[in-house]
């Protein structure tokens, strides 16, 4: 079977630390090379998992002496590219992911968000997104809708 | 974070050097934007167009740079490719800063 014809799927693992993210993003986008996505697919899948993976350093291993490994894999479907991040930090607070509501923008200076727009931009991007405390390991699954056929 | 200037009697423009502002350097790109920005002429415009890539870490720190020149100046963002444009679009942030597709587009509407 050619090659272009087997759906992608792999994993990428890298250990927490303050390059973590750039790290897992670098290997993620060169895996991703061969589905040729478009810059606009391709800068949508790189935002969210940086956004997804950026909270599992903070939040997850806030210790920076504290260190685990992160796991991304990823699956290519007939909806998008699947992907499944798992870890063995701290837990999410109550069990569930923030709503992830739009920050308002519409404010004085002084009172302008910095932060918090983490989580708006992943559940704008993405569908299907879940998460669950499965033992002593976290795992949030999404799907982003790329590279269709 | 590498940040180069150049000043003209009405704006200075800040240029970042590398093609990245996440989480991994957002520190210190506040700090190095602070130390720009503290003195010289009122607008500023932050020239992107080396960047490629912004994540919402970058985005604050970048809103954090605004605050801190204060409501009487001006932070100008020029040169932003489109998945830093994105960012800003999605957040609507396009609404709160003045943003020029080209350094030559921004550079042209201050010296006016």
């Amino acid at each position: 079977m050619p090659y272009h014809n087997q759906p992608a799927r792999f994993e990428v693992s890298v250990e927490t630390g303050a390059m973590a993210v750039r790290h897992a993003l670098d290997k993620l986008m060169s895996r991703l090379e061969p589905l040729k996505l478009e810059i606009e697919e391709s800068g949508t899948v790189e935002l969210v998992i940086a956004e997804a993976l950026n909270n599992v350093v903070e939040h997850g291993y806030p210790d920076p002496n504290e260190y685990g490994l992160i796991h991304i894999l990823c699956s290519q479907e007939h909806n998008g590219l699947r992907f499944e991040i798992k870890d063995k930090g701290r837990p999410m607070p109550n069990g569930q992911p923030p709503f992830g509501f739009a920050p308002d923008v519409t404010v004085a200076l002084d009172d302008l968000p910095e932060g918090g727009f983490g989580w708006f931009l992943i559940k704008d991007l993405a569908r299907d997104v879940s998460y669950e405390r499965q033992g002593n390991e976290n795992h949030l699954t999404l799907r982003i809708s790329v590279g269709l056929s | 974070m590498e940040l180069s200037t150049k000043t003209e009697d009405s704006f200075r423009i800040v240029s970042v050097q590398d093609t990245r502002i996440d989480a991994a350097v957002a520190i210190e790109f506040k700090d190095a934007m602070r130390q720009q920005t503290d003195d010289g002429p009122d607008i500023v415009i932050l020239d992107l167009s080396q960047v490629q890539f912004i994540d919402s870490s970058g985005l604050g720190a970048i809103v954090a740079s605004m605050k801190y020149m204060g409501a009487d100046r001006t932070l100008a963002l020029a040169g932003l490719t489109p998945t830093v444009e994105k960012v800003f679009r999605l957040t609507r942030m396009d609404s709160v800063f003045s943003l020029f597709s080209t350094l030559d587009g921004a550079v042209e509407e201050f010296r006016a």
